[in-house]
């Protein structure tokens, strides 16, 4: 499993792995938002959290399609599933090597650039810290989505369609916690659902993923 | 004799068949005696006006849009466990007809928010989820249709349900901590001492019994298409061979 892992990492960030990709969407969006809202200080700082996590979302829902559709199509999807370790596990590796090439890098970048939308100061330790917290389930929620369509040519669309309705509960809870980490409120009660959908996501989603990828590769 | 056999798709049809009229036609009478009875033949209410008889569309639609949802993961549990294809078909027949009940809960909620509430859409709780759930919908009946073959359609799309019942359930009361309510809670509840009063409840109920026979004569016509054209494609596949 830690040689997939592995193997997976070193995929990405060599030529043509497409690991910076998620980061430079990233910071367009972040740059074209106040484009559209127009350069006032108070509305940016109002509405920096929401947008960084949105753009958070969409950049991880960039690089998902690429999660099994390269090894679908050279075989070695097929050698996974025959492999000695159970395919369960495979999702769970794909899903890490997914966080740790877009939601880490993701999560670090977020507060630097919230300077660029005002973040209130009070704000940065909750942005890194929900999207550190939120991210991971972004990512295991889209392997499942990836296992999904993994069969289907041009999927990438019916990827997006299926994935960003189940992205809501972790949005919901990973932005209500910066506006209430911000505010100087308890953001006790977010935090744990966000942890908890975290923690929920890598028990079941799995089984999910595995049992989509054996229909597939039927 | 189980009830597992009128799952066999020729059983199933020849079931169906007689009661198919049976349920447009009852389906049809509580529909027509409902609304009329509602629409004209109950007082306006005191605050609301005659605003008030949207009630007889949007509840029996917002009901079976949930209910629906429902059926479909009934169905799509009984395809994964049993495999009758009769239960997967029916999923896929009864997603087209939960969606438009979705929507006309959403348009009708519309019409009425704007006298009553001064505004189309508001973002609460209860509207969003319906929102998600018209989403979720939506890429179920996209997921259906870009897979070509059937019984891998069936088993990604049973998956799919069961994984977005969780989440769709997930996401109404994340909904409802994000943002304080504007729409009214339940009035129609058994336990509850103020429901909504009888002169409405009484047509409200046809119409409600109205909507739920429509729903299961839809089905059935829509499972009995699917099946038919299952056929078709066997026929079709067989004959390309020879």
């Amino acid at each position: 499993m830690i040689a997939l892992l592995l193997r997976d990492l070193r995929l990405a960030t060599r030529a043509g792995g497409g690991f910076g990709l998620g980061l430079v969407f990233f910071l367009i969006v972040v740059v074209l938002v106040p484009f559209g809202v127009g350069p006032e200080t108070a509305v940016l700082s109002k509405i920096a959290s929401g947008i960084l996590w949105v753009a958070a979302l969409l950049a991880a829902l960039l690089s998902l399609d690429r999660i099994f559709a390269l090894d679908h199509e050279d075989g070695a999807l097929t050698l996974l599933a025959t492999a000695p370790i159970p395919l369960e596990m495979v999702g769970v590796a794909k899903a890490i090597a997914h966080w740790l090439t877009t939601g880490l890098p993701l999560s670090i970048a977020a507060p630097i650039l919230g300077v660029l939308l005002q973040l209130q100061s009070s704000a940065y330790v909750f942005v890194a810290m929900t999207l550190l917290l939120g991210t991971p389930a972004l990512s295991m929620i889209g392997t499942f989505g990836a296992a999904l369509t993994v069969g289907i040519r041009r999927g990438g669309l019916l990827l997006s369609l299926l994935v960003l309705p189940l992205y809501v509960p972790t949005l919901i809870f990973g932005a209500e916690a910066v506006r209430r980490g911000a505010q100087g409120l308890d953001a006790t009660t977010p935090l744990l659902m966000l942890g908890g959908i975290t923690a929920g996501s890598f028990a079941l989603l799995p089984f999910a993923t595995a049992a989509v990828l054996r229909i597939n590769l039927r | 004799m189980s009830l597992w056999e009128y799952a066999n798709p020729k059983r199933f049809m020849s079931w169906t068949a007689p009661v198919l009229p049976w349920a447009f036609g009852l389906a049809g009478l509580c529909l027509v005696t409902g609304l009329i009875w509602g629409f004209f033949f109950t007082p306006d209410d005191y605050r609301q006006g005659s605003t008030v008889k949207i009630i007889y569309l949007h509840v029996p639609s917002a009901l079976m849009a949930i209910n629906a949802w429902i059926m479909m993961l009934v169905a799509s549990l009984i395809w994964l466990v049993r495999r009758h294809h009769v239960s997967a078909l029916a999923a896929k027949a009864a997603a087209p007809v939960g969606i438009t009940m979705t929507l006309i809960a959403l348009m009708t909620g519309a019409i009425w928010g704007q006298p009553m509430w001064g505004t189309y859409w508001a973002w609460d709780p209860r509207l969003t989820s319906f929102l998600i759930l018209f989403l979720f919908y939506l890429g179920y009946m996209a997921l259906w249709a870009a897979i070509d073959d059937p019984d891998t359609a069936a088993d990604l799309t049973s998956v799919l349900c069961m994984v977005g019942s969780v989440f769709a359930l997930l996401s109404r009361y994340a909904v409802n901590f994000w943002n304080q309510g504007l729409h009214q809670g339940a009035s129609l509840s058994l336990d509850k001492e103020e429901n909504v009063a009888d002169v409405f409840f009484q047509p409200l109920l046809l119409s409600i019994a109205g909507f739920v026979l429509l729903f299961f004569a839809l089905v059935l016509l829509r499972t009995r298409t699917e099946i038919r054209s299952r056929r078709v494609r066997a026929l079709q596949m067989r004959e390309s061979r020879s």
